[in-house]
């Protein structure tokens, strides 16, 4: 697999778009810590702009380069390698050279901002961890929905669906139904409604870190009241395990399963 | 060499393959043949995996191939269409192929027979098709292997190439490989193939040599004695 992996991220990084993506951060970072000055607010904003953007990117890259390797992946079924191992090897190789982008753009301007001696190192790795969740997940999502749709526009369409609700209508929805609902107990509710949408949790947990009541929200209180600061950060990023294992396992038996 | 019993395969409604039977022995070059659409690419796609059958059992060198990957190092496959990474150079696709299959390999040979030194940094988005199918020549053939799959070897090739590739398979041959091809090019196919395999109807309709198919369809010309054999009806 490892092999896969490498040729699919020197491709990667031989492409303009990682570079665009990268210096895209770098310039984020750069603006946001020293025009700024002031280190927690620069990392809310900087939470607002990755939750968003990190999926969408991971949506996005994910779709396009499963369907532009579609003839690599071609050549390389034909050759002595393990269907899973030629998939997962190229979606380890799109996830990680994302990553990469975003923990270098983000980071080198942190570093040179001389974070190392400041306190909100934590939160800011802490930032990092999720934004490497949310690229792995949503890049996952992307090549699921790939592998299956032949059809290039269709799959884009449902990629693009799918970010669009996790981003912004699911949240609507979910306001919703608490101002409905709004005489029943709703805590479990909104604990499990948190939990199916990694984009949610994620800004749950940077949020709890940052222990920020104000912009916690009343998931957020809930998540707080029931599990307490430090259980609340495991359970979620334990959540994001498993939201990042889903698409991998079925990305693996699906492949298995296809005709080429 | 390759065992096939009772292959189905159908991609939703449509029907490709129904109870195909085949047996190839070793060393020898077999043609299989048959009109647009019989099943001859989903039968070889199977027999390397690609395509997975409904029902049936595969067997390459006394191995039952379901879900096995191991048994493609000994395969050395032609695609149909040359369909390569746009934004290699053809020099990295051979490394990177060389480097996946971490096997001897004879390129130089390859490259020079076929002319493809002035290509070797181009990248393979800007080759014609027809040195697209030369450097996809050289990565079927620059292996040692005693299985040889080719998916219309011929598209696109120049009369020069042409000769070329029929010495190599001839050279191939004498080493006691065993070689699929299929071809709609009928003069080709008769120049090298020892015995043939056609496909009609997701069945297989004839299997013999070229003399045993014009004796059975009392043709003396070969290309008349396929069409024939497609309108024949008596002898199924």
């Amino acid at each position: 697999m490892l092999k896969i992996l490498k040729y699919s991220f020197y491709d990667l990084m031989r492409s303009r778009w990682s570079y665009v993506y990268f210096i895209f951060y770098l310039i984020l970072g750069f603006v946001l810590l020293f025009l700024n000055h002031d280190l927690s607010k620069a990392v809310i904003t900087l939470m607002n702009i990755i939750i968003v953007l990190v999926p969408l990117i991971g949506t996005i890259f994910g779709v396009m380069y499963f369907y532009n390797s579609k003839e690599f992946t071609e050549l390389l079924l034909a050759q002595p390698i393990k269907r899973s191992t030629i998939f997962l090897g190229q979606y380890f190789g799109v996830a990680s050279s994302l990553t990469l982008s975003l923990v270098l753009g983000l980071g080198i301007p942190f570093v040179l901002y001389g974070l190392f001696m400041s306190d909100a190192i934590w939160d800011f790795s802490l930032l990092l961890i999720t934004g490497a969740f949310l690229t792995f997940i949503f890049t996952g999502l992307a090549f699921n929905i790939a592998l299956s749709n032949e059809n290039k526009i269709k799959g884009f369409g449902y990629a693009v669906l799918l970010w669009l609700f996790m981003a912004v209508i699911y949240d609507g929805l979910f306001l919703l139904s608490l101002i409905v609902f709004e005489e029943y107990p709703l805590d479990s509710f909104s604990l499990a409604a948190t939990m199916l949408n990694p984009i949610d949790l994620s800004r749950t947990l940077i949020l709890l870190k940052l222990d920020i009541s104000a912009l916690l929200g009343y998931t957020g209180a809930v998540f707080k009241k029931f599990f307490g600061t430090n259980f609340g950060l495991i359970v979620s990023i334990i959540v994001l395990v498993v939201w990042t294992w889903i698409p991998i396992w079925r990305l693996s038996y699906k492949s298995k399963r296809k005709d080429f | 060499m390759i065992k096939i019993e009772n292959l189905h395969k159908k991609f939703g409604k449509n029907v490709v393959l129904s109870g195909v039977d085949l047996s190839i022995d070793k060393g020898g070059i077999f043609a299989v043949l048959g009109p647009n659409g019989s099943g001859k690419t989903t039968l070889i796609k199977s027999i390397l995996g690609m395509v997975l059958p409904n029902k049936g059992t595969i067997t390459v060198m006394d191995k039952n191939i379901h879900n096995s990957w191991q048994y493609r190092q000994e395969i050395d496959y032609l695609p149909q269409i040359a369909n390569f990474p746009g934004n290699l150079k053809v020099k990295e696709l051979i490394k990177m192929i060389k480097d996946l299959r971490q096997k001897p390999s004879d390129e130089e040979k390859l490259i020079a027979l076929f002319g493809l030194e002035p290509f070797l940094d181009k990248k393979l988005s800007n080759l014609s098709g027809g040195t697209k199918q030369k450097v996809n020549l050289v990565l079927t053939f620059m292996f040692d292997s005693p299985l040889i799959i080719l998916d219309e070897p011929t598209t696109g090739l120049d009369p020069a190439s042409l000769i070329h590739l029929k010495e190599w398979i001839g050279k191939e041959k004498e080493k006691g490989k065993t070689i699929l091809i299929t071809s709609h090019i009928m003069q080709f196919v008769e120049e090298i193939s020892d015995e043939i395999v056609y496909l009609l109807e997701g069945k297989i309709y004839f299997k013999g040599s070229i003399k045993e198919l014009m004796v059975k369809t009392n043709q003396t010309d070969f290309e008349h004695a396929i069409v024939a054999i497609a309108t024949h009806t008596d002898h199924a």
